[in-house]
């Protein structure tokens, strides 16, 4: 099968997901207790806003009709008017979604960066007292909480160790952004390293015994062009899958990391409308990180396929 | 037939037992998982012996205090004993976590042995379910449930809950799939024994292990969501100690008084840490020979 076929099929699969992944953040607002118009309204509630809500979600008709509604809607990219600031929720995610996208590229790259070398150091010294040190990482380091890391991170290299980065906001320009968000792309980093470091460990240990190995080993092929050209390039798949299926960790992650780092994405938007209960925006940026997550798995899959021809014919 | 395939299984089970209670000790991650995280729980149950403060009894005279014989780790912007409230805290993050471990392990096992044991549409549906939970990044979809439901303990439960059942149904139906063709389940089924009874007797007991030893790892994982929603002030709510909320608290203080926000969060990694020994450790002990 070619590329293109196997993408398409990828896609077939993906809209089922896609379509429940609307039915979850659509019966969002059924969750809410009581009248979900009078409760997100609060103290500002009044009968004729409340009636404006009712009619404006349709909530006083059957279940199948509101969906139908909100589903028209969301096609149309119309994801509801935010009832704090009066523009239309997409508008504001739109607005904010390069800063989540740096801080989620940015991460990725320096968890790579950092998992990348210590898992060949692991695995080249098996059971010697760097495969230890290396072992231990995952262990500990997947017990941090994340903006915790953020803000140790902040206190060490924000206010101490010569103020070296800032310690907030998003900064200007293409090296502004890179300096401003180093620190949160590396909590990004130590959030999903461990679980690399520990996948592609297991996998290069694998490769490295595999017998075309010992066959570039044989024909006299320095170890690190071994290492590097014949056992990375294998081990390196199933990281990638790894990755991929780890990514919504990692995207939920940058939630948190931008409160940390009063990064303005649309993490810090959903937890900022979450406080002013503004609900359309809340139901908006959880339908596009989900919808995010479900295209990094597509992504991941073409990589995989990319790597790996074989996938492609399973 | 049947009672002889029972028997069977009882025997592995004791042969598994044996095993267990032979090699515990010599399995290290396991020991000091145990020890450390038996410390935490200790100090967490003894808490009204270990502690020199009320956990929310404020000092208004004496706020932000350095360590002292009267305040062993000072005092926080409400004159509050850090020490105490780190303690009591463990009390509470710890019985969260472990309830909301709970919940979803024995919702998601229950599904996931339906799913893999009767197959068609209830397994299509199953599977779909879990793809569209999945699809949602863990802390964003828990962060939104506990918005729409209302923050406090019970809220956490559920939404943990609806997040987390889908690794343990994933898990136990990968399982049944595998067992559910073995000697013993066939010679069960041929036996004339009811689906209930072939479910919970005999394939229950060999496919839960994984889910335990998943469970373990899950903690970490939820005793982190609970302190990030503490942090978000989404999670337990003041005045009750969450070391999450006392991150929070102190960050405001980060140029003046570090200590604040980096204590609690040592807790949190040590606690999380003694949990991952403890789930490697009894990978390691439950993997069969």
């Amino acid at each position: 099968m070619n590329l293109g076929g196997y993408v398409l099929r990828r896609l077939l699969q993906l809209v089922p997901i896609t379509l429940g992944v609307t039915i979850l953040v659509f019966f969002l607002i059924h969750l809410v207790p009581g009248d979900p118009a009078a409760t997100i309204l609060g103290n500002q509630a009044t009968p004729a806003r409340i009636a404006l809500l009712h009619h404006q979600w349709g909530l006083d008709r059957p279940i199948w009709v509101q969906y139908g509604k909100f589903m028209g809607r969301v096609v149309h990219g119309n994801l509801g008017d935010s009832l704090f600031y009066g523009v239309s929720s997409g508008h504001l995610v739109l607005q904010r979604l390069p800063v989540t996208l740096w801080l989620i590229g940015f991460g990725t790259l320096l968890s790579v960066l950092i998992a990348v070398p210590l898992a060949a150091i692991a695995a080249t010294n098996r059971d010697r007292i760097p495969d230890h040190v290396v072992r231990a990482v995952p262990l500990v380091g997947l017990g941090f909480p994340p903006f915790w890391v953020g803000i140790v991170l902040l206190l060490v290299f924000g206010l101490h160790v010569g103020r070296a980065f800032p310690v907030g906001g998003y900064g200007n320009g293409f090296v502004g952004h890179l300096h401003s968000m180093f620190l949160p792309a590396l909590t990004v980093a130590f959030g999903i390293a461990p679980i690399l470091i520990r996948s592609l460990r297991a996998s290069l240990l694998e490769v490295l015994e595999s017998e075309y190995v010992t066959t570039a080993r044989a024909k006299g092929l320095p170890e690190s062009r071994v290492l590097v050209r014949h056992a990375l390039r294998n081990a390196v798949v199933s990281t990638v899958t790894v990755l991929g299926v780890n990514i919504g960790y990692l995207v939920g992650g940058t939630l948190v990391i931008e409160q940390v780092y009063a990064l303005p994405g649309i993490g810090q938007l959903m937890i900022n409308s979450i406080f002013q209960r503004d609900f359309p925006v809340v139901q908006a940026v959880t339908l596009v990180f989900s919808i995010m997550v479900v295209l990094v798995y597509l992504l991941s899959d073409v990589v995989h396929a990319l790597l790996d021809p074989r996938v492609r014919f399973d | 037939m049947a009672v002889a395939a029972e028997a069977v299984v009882e025997a592995q089970l004791i042969e598994h037992r044996r095993g267990f209670a032979k090699r515990w000790y010599r399995t290290p991650s396991f020991v000091a998982g145990v020890t450390i995280l038996g410390l935490i729980v200790l100090a967490a149950i003894a808490a009204p012996l270990i502690t020199t403060h009320g956990p929310t009894s404020q000092d208004l005279l004496n706020t932000l205090q350095g360590p002292s014989g009267k305040h062993w780790l000072g005092t926080d912007d409400l004159g509050r004993d850090v020490w105490s409230r780190l303690v009591y805290g463990a009390r509470t993050d710890l019985k969260v976590a472990f309830l909301a471990v709970l919940f979803p392990f024995t919702i998601g096992t229950l599904i996931g042995l339906v799913a893999g044991y009767y197959g068609g549409w209830v397994d299509t549906i199953t599977n779909w379910l879990v793809n569209v939970v999945v699809a949602f990044p863990f802390y964003v979809l828990i962060i939104a449930l506990v918005f729409a439901l209302g923050s406090g303990t019970r809220n956490i439960y559920i939404a943990i809950t609806i997040v987390g059942w889908v690794s343990y149904a994933r898990i136990i139906r990968g399982e049944v799939l595998v067992a559910k063709r073995r000697d013993y389940v066939l010679a069960a089924k041929s036996g004339g024994l009811s689906d209930a009874r072939i479910i919970f007797r005999h394939l229950l007991p060999n496919v839960v292990t994984q889910a335990i030893v998943f469970a373990c790892s899950d903690i970490v994982l939820d005793i982190l969501a609970i302190v990030t929603l503490g942090y978000l002030g989404l999670g337990v709510q003041p005045p009750n100690p969450d070391w999450g909320r006392m991150i929070a608290d102190g960050q405001t203080f980060l140029t003046t008084h570090w200590e604040l926000s980096t204590v609690p969060g040592i807790a949190v990694v040590v606690t999380a840490l003694g949990l991952s020994l403890l789930a490697d450790g009894l990978a390691d002990l439950l993997r069969p020979e």
